[in-house]
């Protein structure tokens, strides 16, 4: 992984001594709260329902054992002992004190880590495949650039007060994992015709209150004028997006309102003209940093069958919970964040621990996080993965239903969240006590739910095979259910089926969904092929025939 | 009297704003609208012309009146309207402007001094009651930046270059 030098921890470092005298300022009453807000959200710090919400970067999701130790330590010394994994592969404490905030962030420091533009109108943390550099369907590792375009991006003295948040995510796989088509840019890896690097730069794409699918701006990016592009791009969002409406400031609607070929000919333009100027990527810097990235010195292996002769439990783990390894005799490891019974994303400082240990032991030392709300070990040698499964088993870490309908993916919602209208957590519970048969869940296969709180879309409900979406009525808690959505590939927005469901009829609701499905599907086919195939009629039909009282 | 912060030094700032006091041949800055609208005036004006911009308005207008212009004023009305970043680096870099380019308006303050003075302001006026001595000291918050930047602030290290 990357390692800071220098320059690098002077930077974060000076960032620290900068937000401390922030705080200070602030609780000194030299800055008012109106004041102080645009500041303490640049660095990822957000006042909650009950207390501050700090946010953490992990860079396009990668960890080193050593980090993820005093994460656990920061969550038990400063926190309550847990922390929640977000869908941009970030970490957020739930309940620190405004004023250790400093002394939080000085402890990341010291293992190169930062709460820098996590949140706030700027450039967010860069995402990327969870995959990356491990599978087989790969072009390129998408990590090298995401290093690159994380240090273009922090503290950007033209592109730190945006319109609103920016998020950029890079994909190297014909199967985009990153969702890169639903962030404000979404890059693509790509390779020409001489083998030299380059990108698909698709923009406009987000969630939030109006969903879009990012277009293609340019097709074919060479590496060396990425960050040009880049400048030119955030330029003409930076003078012409919509200032005057927060919800209608995100680049998407910049997008919609100049037509794609005209903002297509200003980002040229200003491209052209901006060059000279521009920070160049210099052919040693890229190397450099692709160094970082390198593969992992694996032992020469051969593929075996490490469930032969094993018991259920672990064929069904290693079954939904492993995935295949570009190197043989590897397979890359889900820690399933997603137990029955837990909070969709949670984990305690003794879970950090323990998998920070079996990351070093079997797994290079390092963790992943992925936007699904889990963490990932990438390179661990199939022999060892009975021991894995025993340990992560032990640490409450096993749930074997990675792909299925309860690894969902959830916002904090109305328990933690200030903007939500719903508990998205009770109902997520409520999900997994009604689908807690892991046949039934295997028999349903591949099901994505996203669900979120509110409009904002934290939980990506738009782009869940079922997307659940609380909204309030009259101080009430509905729940809006869509299908048809997905991310990854073939990105389409879910359509909502019909009026929304009060709370305790949702897992009802999603069932009837569900056993529409099984009584309609062919042979192997998943179910948002079902859905595309059918439309949602039958599913709507059934959704609500038992409950006309819907509303 | 008005000080500012002025490459560094906090200085009594010899410049009138249009409907200050203004006597003829005194340094003045007018807004964009008023260049606009009586341009030949203006050009013949006998003291030093300084213009006024607004968030919205377009630098790339004003290349044909810089050669007459020895300061342009980027308003900052609060610290969340970031254009006129936007608007100093095309002035700097794309328009070539060497005259004095001030960020003024009650966005500047000591949090966004450093990142102004990156993108090329070599002068910084803030609302009465802000503390310039904090402006000028947030000037050396960082010695090190990734992206590459304006001269008026030093720096020891950088990363990327133009």
């Amino acid at each position: 992984m990357y390692r800071y030098d220098e320059l690098d921890q002077a930077l974060v470092d000076q960032r620290v001594a900068e937000f401390r005298d922030q705080v200070r300022r602030h609780l000194a009453g030299e800055l008012s709260e109106d004041e102080f807000r645009p500041l303490r959200l640049r660095n990822g710090l957000y006042i909650q329902r009950h207390a501050p919400m700090l946010r953490i970067a992990i860079p396009y999701g990668l960890l080193g054992a050593h980090q993820l130790r005093t994460l656990a330590a920061i969550a038990r010394r400063y926190d309550r002992g847990y922390g929640h994994f977000t869908t941009r592969q970030n970490l957020q404490l739930n309940w620190p004190a405004l004023a250790d905030v400093p002394d939080i962030l000085a402890e990341l420091a010291r293992v190169q880590m930062h709460a820098i533009q996590t949140s706030g109108n700027c450039v967010r943390n860069v995402t990327a495949d969870h995959l990356a550099g491990i599978a087989p369907d790969e072009i390129d590792d998408p990590r090298p650039y995401c290093e690159l375009i994380r240090q273009w991006a922090t503290l950007h003295p033209e592109f730190t007060y945006l319109p609103r948040k920016f998020k950029i995510a890079v994909t190297g796989s014909a199967e985009d994992r990153a969702a890169s088509e639903v962030h404000d840019i979404g890059l693509q890896l790509r390779r020409g015709a001489q083998g030299e690097t380059g990108f698909t730069v698709r923009v406009g794409g987000g969630l939030g209150r109006a969903p879009a699918i990012g277009q293609v701006v340019r097709e074919w990016l060479p590496l060396p004028e990425l960050f040009a592009y880049l400048e030119a791009i955030l330029r003409i969002y930076n003078l012409y997006g919509r200032r005057d409406n927060i919800h209608k400031a995100r680049i998407k609607v910049l997008l919609k309102s100049l037509g794609l070929e005209r903002f297509r000919a200003e980002v040229e333009a200003e491209w052209q003209a901006a060059r000279s100027a521009a920070p160049q990527l210099i052919p040693a810097e890229v190397e450099r940093v692709r160094g970082f990235f390198r593969p992992q010195p694996y032992e020469t292996l051969e593929d075996c069958d490490p469930t032969a002769g094993s018991e259920v439990s672990f064929k069904a783990w290693y079954r939904y919970n492993t995935r295949v390894h570009r190197v043989p005799g590897y397979r890359a490891v889900f820690v399933s964040l997603k137990a029955h019974g837990a909070v969709p994303g949670d984990m305690t400082s003794a879970q950090m621990e323990g998998v920070a240990a079996l990351a070093e032991r079997v797994s290079f030392g390092f963790i992943r996080s992925t936007h699904t709300q889990n963490l990932l070990l990438a390179d661990v040698p199939q022999r060892a993965l009975y021991e894995v499964w025993r340990e992560l088993a032990a640490l409450g870490l096993a749930m074997p239903n990675v792909g299925t309908l309860t690894d969902m993916i959830a916002c904090p919602g109305l328990d933690f969240c200030s903007l939500a209208n719903a508990g998205t957590i009770a109902v997520a519970q409520q999900i997994q006590r009604r689908f807690d048969d892991l046949d039934y869940l295997y028999d349903l296969g591949e099901i994505e739910i996203k669900m979120s709180g509110c409009m904002n879309a934290c939980g990506h409900h738009h782009v869940g095979h079922i997307g659940i979406l609380g909204v309030d009525k009259h101080g009430e808690e509905w729940y809006q259910i869509s299908l048809g959505g997905s991310a990854n590939g073939s990105t389409a927005l879910g359509e909502v089926i019909g009026p929304s469901v009060a709370q305790h009829e949702v897992a009802a609701t999603l069932e009837r969904i569900v056993e529409t499905y099984r009584d309609l599907r062919e042979d192997g086919e998943r179910f948002i092929d079902t859905v595309r195939r059918i439309g949602l009629t039958p599913f709507r039909e059934r959704a609500y025939a038992a409950h006309p009282a819907a509303a | 009297m008005r000080h500012i912060l002025r490459r560094r030094e906090i200085v009594a700032d010899p410049w009138r704003y249009l409907g200050e006091e203004l006597a003829t041949g005194d340094p003045v800055i007018v807004p964009l609208s008023e260049l606009r609208a009586d341009r030949e005036h203006w050009w013949s004006w006998t003291g030093r012309l300084g213009v006024r911009l607004k968030p919205a308005d377009d630098v790339r207008d004003l290349a044909a009146d810089l050669p007459r212009l020895d300061l342009v004023a980027v308003e900052f009305p609060n610290p969340g309207d970031g254009r006129g970043y936007s608007q100093a680096r095309l002035l700097r870099e794309r328009l070539r402007f060497r005259g004095e380019l001030r960020a003024m308006g009650n966005g500047v303050r000591q949090d966004q001094a450093f990142l102004l003075a990156r993108c090329g302001f070599d002068s910084l006026e803030t609302c009465p009651g802000v503390d310039l001595e904090a402006v000028r000291g947030a000037l050396t918050r960082y010695d090190v930046a990734y992206q590459p930047g304006a001269p008026q602030v030093e720096l020891r290290r950088q990363r990327f270059f133009a």
